[in-house]
């Protein structure tokens, strides 16, 4: 069976598209040989700057006959019927054969559709392949109308066998598909013919191409270690700079360089996010000292100077992007030398945070009173909770901030520190943006979770004042990542925040800054018809009226007004909605969690979780699975009851009416578990209340077992009922076990 | 590139040797336009010649401005006024990447010896209305010249696409003269009879207009003129096509679009002098925006814009 060679040959492809067009190219040729009719044995696709490869092993030299058989009308039906039969198989009547069926002799066709060559077939797939390329981004050139990533040259594409290999006749927009390719295009030479994939890879090497990134990859990677370990030094390991400098060269040749020793002294963060970003350097670092000493680059070609020259302009240009930063380290620190790093963030009062929230000060105001209510629960200090809102967001008016906004936050921590403050103000101005994903850190230092939490609850309670929540895929404010922040601090430290209390008064103040922001020039109101679109539901209006008759304290507004809590209660959905999907993410499943967030106190997430985890745990126990069954029955039963009767069975079982052993250990399983569970439940031992609820389930079970309860006897119906009822309750009390599912 | 290039001596050498290895690739050697632009793509043989059916190629130095960029002519890298070498030719050729690298090796850079690296960076004006894909270059490291195909120019899909290439002049010959202070570069040969720097062309230039740009320059009347060249250009745009006195069909594109480019460097000073906000940043480029638009519109009813359709 034939091998197939496919190259496509172009100007170099942008580093981070490279895999994925790869993986593109072999999906979609793969799948549209597959669908007419040509199978494989293996495919592997490849990628360089200036190439997509993909070598197809053992492909069918043809696609299959394909015979179908259809069923005519009977010998002797009309012309009309047997001449529409034979168009539609496109056939004549000679071909068709007869045959003897219980209804009499029928005409049978026999259609045949012939194989097709694998080079015609592959023609069709490559085309299509090609013109529909999924590119991130895709253009034209020349006066063609093909779009590419960038102009296409060359298209390789062959069908080996051991007899030898054939170009698959091909032609795309003036390209004509070939045998040829070319090697490295400083140190590759001629252009050269192959014949198959071994043959093509071997040659690629030989004209100074490493076809396979990962080959790529591993040899920067060893390389680069080598060298620096040669020096006593360390690679300073870059998953991502790694992938994409080997998408930058085709002949990886790595060469190390120093740091001026001008520039020693900057911060790690500083050069190393300088040299990946301008220049995609790893940074060397010295393991004993921590600092990066010197840089590793990759160049794509060998030069008879072994890159002496490379390496003095590369180190020149590191040179003049270092002494920028060194400028930004010096000036940053002689404005806070000046001004203090309070100072410093003065600016940011012309900046603005959003139209309708008003400048980033208007924020860090709120941020750090919020930050102040919320360090108790957190066990920080309030003054220097409110301390480190103040400075926490002052480095975004630094001039290295400015230049590298990835430094947010790392700088922050050395300003402060620069500054004199301590006891965690450095780290609360890093950590307070964490945690950024759901892989990155909970930061635990008290000072930092404080403002953390304050930051985000500003962000949320803002844009719900603000009416600008996120919409199916539509985030653009990260109100999503903002809310799983919140809920990862609050597990990840095991808070007490309620928020059904600590909600309405940020939402307070975000509505203070709405409405001064929207007061005009002379302090006036707008119309009030403006809000009620705003709003859209009336309360607008109302609110933004309440809220100016005292805006500068913003406490002329009581917290239950509709405005607020109404928008409150979103929030808190939308934090429980996100909290679910964490936890599902976490193997919990939605119905356990809808069962403890129809309980009371569903606002205190640390013990919402609690409940959860304890709950899920008990249901995937024996005793658990049967008291649910148990509490089902019960349940329905009552239900049933409660419906014909019209009345609700909750109140007066009485032991003397027990009548079985069964119904009188049920009383006393249930006088026991009644106050150890309400104790349990008390101290949130959720663990204990569930223990306590699996020792009702035998004689449950038993109770079941022996005891009829719609019994004849009105009495003693209704005290079993009742008796039933102090099941439902007090599986009630520790989850609403209805809403749990199977 | 067989024997190993002879290095350029001075500022103007480099300039000189594009000048004619790009006259002997067949481009018309364009001189610089005569107004104050930010970059050679403002240049109207590249604006809208890019736009049209019809083939063009052109070189020429442009001098740009950039009032935020000016440091008092202080620092070793950036200049509020510099030069830029552009390069346009439509349709772009096949062989462009090649022609391009030939244009290194005429100044004298050793293919053998530099690492040259194509890196992806897709260019973009938001004043122009334009946008194309394509590289910044890097010579070791250094990113020595932008490389774009533009696929759209004041709002119109570029067919064919033309081919852009942009040198920072200064950037680039600083890298092969090996000079690491701007104001040290020669301008003309060392040994001439009177050796010139670039600083004794401009070290005082760069003074005087940093001065002017940040601190002197009178606003109000910086945002009357570009209130003024705006109007200017709508009215002129409005004529009929078709001209009263002569009876010719004349759509005067060319005169509306240097009050854009007006416009464009009005709002520069404006940013340097820092009157602009940063929500007013948007608005002001969007207002140049729709002018550019409008002059593209204007251009293709033109004769060198491929009026008429064929």
């Amino acid at each position: 069976m034939p091998n197939l060679l496919i190259e496509l040959f172009s100007e170099e492809i942008p580093a981070r598209m490279q895999a994925r067009a790869a993986q593109d190219l072999q999906k979609r040729m793969t799948d549209g040989l597959v669908e007419a009719g040509l199978t494989y044995g293996g495919a592997r696709a490849f990628s360089t700057p200036r190439r997509l490869t993909l070598a197809i092993e053992d492909l069918l030299a043809e696609s299959p006959t394909i015979r179908e058989e259809r069923k005519g009308p009977r010998t002797d039906a009309p012309d009309k019927a047997i001449e529409g039969f034979l168009r539609g198989a496109g056939l004549t009547r000679d071909q068709l054969e007869t045959r003897d069926t219980p209804k009499g002799a029928v005409y049978f066709a026999s259609i045949e559709k012939p194989g097709r060559p694998a080079a015609a077939i592959v023609a069709e797939v490559l085309e299509d392949t090609i013109r529909n390329f999924p590119w991130p981004k895709s253009m034209r050139w020349g006066a063609g109308s093909l779009r590419w990533v960038r102009p296409l040259h060359s298209i390789l594409c062959i069908l080996s066998t051991e007899e030898g290999a054939e170009i698959v006749p091909f032609e795309l927009d003036g390209i004509t598909a070939g045998d040829t390719t070319r090697g490295h295009r400083f140190m590759g030479g001629e252009p050269f013919a192959v014949t198959g994939f071994d043959d093509y890879a071997a040659k690629l090497k030989r004209a100074h191409v490493i076809l396979d990134a990962g080959e790529r990859a591993d040899h920067i990677l060893q390389d680069a270690q080598n060298r620096a370990f040669a020096s006593g030094l360390e690679l300073v390991e870059d998953r991502g700079l790694l992938a994409e400098v080997a998408g930058l060269v085709e002949w990886p040749v790595v060469l190390m360089g120093e740091i001026g020793a001008d520039f020693l002294d900057l911060p790690p963060e500083v050069l190393q996010t300088s040299m990946k970003e301008h220049q995609k350097f790893f940074s060397v670092r010295n393991p004993k000292t921590g600092r990066i000493e010197r840089f590793i680059t990759v160049a794509n070609i060998e030069t008879p100077d072994h890159g002496a020259t490379i390496l003095a302009g590369n180190q020149k240009v590191l040179a003049a992007r270092l002494s920028d930063a060194k400028f930004f380290w010096e000036n940053d620190l002689r404005t806070i030398r000046e001004k203090g790093f309070e100072g410093m963030a003065a600016g940011l009062s012309d900046v603005t945070f959003h139209n309708k929230l008003g400048s980033q000060a208007d924020r860090i105001r709120r941020i750090e009173a919020l930050a102040r209510e919320i360090a108790p629960m957190v066990g920080a200090k309030p003054d220097l909770a409110a301390e480190a809102a103040r400075v926490a967001k002052a480095d975004l008016q630094s001039e290295m901030v400015g230049e590298f906004p990835e430094l947010q936050g790392v700088m922050g921590r050395y300003y402060a520190q620069a500054a004199g403050h301590d006891d965690g103000v450095p780290e609360a101005c890093e950590e307070h943006y964490k945690p950024l994903g759901p892989g990155d850190a909970v930061p635990t230092n008290p000072v930092s979770v404080a403002v953390a939490l304050a930051d985000k609850i500003d962000t949320l309670t803002g844009f719900w004042a603000i009416d600008e929540k996120p919409t199916g895929s539509k985030d653009p404010y990260a109100l999503r990542r903002a809310a799983l922040g919140v809920i990862r601090l609050v597990l990840g430290n095991g808070l007490r925040i309620d928020f059904s209390q600590l909600a309405p008064k940020a939402l307070r103040k975000n509505l203070s800054a709405v409405y001064s922001s929207i007061t005009d020039d002379a302090g006036q109101i707008p119309l009030k018809e403006a809000f009620d679109e705003d709003r859209g539901d009336g309360t607008g209006a109302d609110l933004y009226l309440a809220l100016a008759t005292e805006p500068t304290s913003g406490d002329g507004v009581a917290p239950d007004h509709p405005g607020i809590s109404g928008r409150a209660a979103d929030l808190l959905a939308f934090l429980h909605d996100r909290l679910k999907v964490h936890l599902r993410d976490e193997g919990i499943r939605h119905d356990v969690i809808d069962a403890c967030l129809a309980m009371e106190g569903n606002d205190d997430l640390t013990l919402l979780v609690k409940r959860a985890e304890a709950l899920a745990d008990f249901l995937k126990t024996d005793d658990g699975d049967n008291l649910l069954q148990g509490f089902k029955r019960a349940n329905n039963i009552l239900t049933q009851a409660e419906e014909k009767d019209g009345v609700e069975y909750s109140f007066g079982a009485d032991v003397k009416f027990a009548e079985t052993p069964e119904e009188k250990a049920l009383f006393a399983a249930l006088d026991n578990a009644e106050p150890e569970i309400a104790a349990a439940l008390k101290s949130e031992d959720f663990a204990a209340a569930m223990a306590a609820m699996a020792r009702l389930r035998a004689p449950t079970d038993a109770f079941f077992e022996a005891v009829q309860v719609n019994a004849e006897n009105e009495v003693l119906r209704r005290n079993r009922l009742n008796l039933l009822s102090r099941i439902r309750a007090l599986c009630l009390s520790v989850a609403d076990l209805t809403r749990i599912q199977g | 590139m067989t024997s190993r290039p002879v290095k350029p001596r001075s500022f103007q050498e480099i300039i000189l040797r594009l000048q004619s290895y790009w006259a002997e690739q067949g481009c018309a050697m364009m001189q610089p336009y005569d107004m104050e632009v930010g970059a050679g793509t403002f240049h109207p043989a590249t604006t809208l010649r890019s736009l049209g059916t019809r083939p063009w190629a052109a070189a020429y130095v442009q001098p740009s401005r950039r009032p935020t960029d000016g440091r008092y002519g202080e620092n070793p890298n950036r200049l509020q006024h510099y030069y830029q070498y552009q390069v346009l030719i439509k349709p772009s050729p096949p062989d462009l990447q090649d022609l391009y690298l030939g244009s290194l090796g005429a100044i004298g850079i050793d293919m053998a010896l530099h690492d040259i690296r194509f890196v992806e960076d897709d260019w973009e004006s938001p004043t122009l209305g334009a946008w194309g894909l394509g590289w910044e270059v890097w010579c070791d490291g250094m990113e020595v010249s932008q490389f774009t195909y533009f696929q759209q120019v004041g709002g119109h899909d570029c067919h064919p696409v033309s081919g852009e290439l942009t040198y920072g002049l200064e950037r680039l010959a600083m890298y092969v003269l090996g000079i690491d202070h701007v104001m040290d570069m020669p301008f003309n040969d060392p040994n001439a009879r009177i050796p010139l720097s670039y600083g004794d062309v401009f070290r005082q230039t760069e003074e005087e207009y940093s001065r002017w740009n940040f601190d002197v320059a009178d606003t109000d009347v910086l945002l009357r003129h570009f209130q003024e060249a705006e109007a200017e250009c709508e009215a002129i745009l409005s004529q009929p096509h078709d001209d009263p006195k002569t009876g010719k069909r004349i759509v005067m594109a060319h005169p509306a679009y240097d009050q854009c480019i007006k416009a464009s460097h009005i709002f520069n000073l404006l940013d340097a002098r820092g009157v602009i906000s940063v929500t007013e940043r948007q608005a002001y480029i969007g207002r140049v925006r729709a002018l550019a638009r409008k002059c593209a519109d204007a251009f293709v009813q033109t004769e060198a814009g491929g009026y008429p359709a064929p």
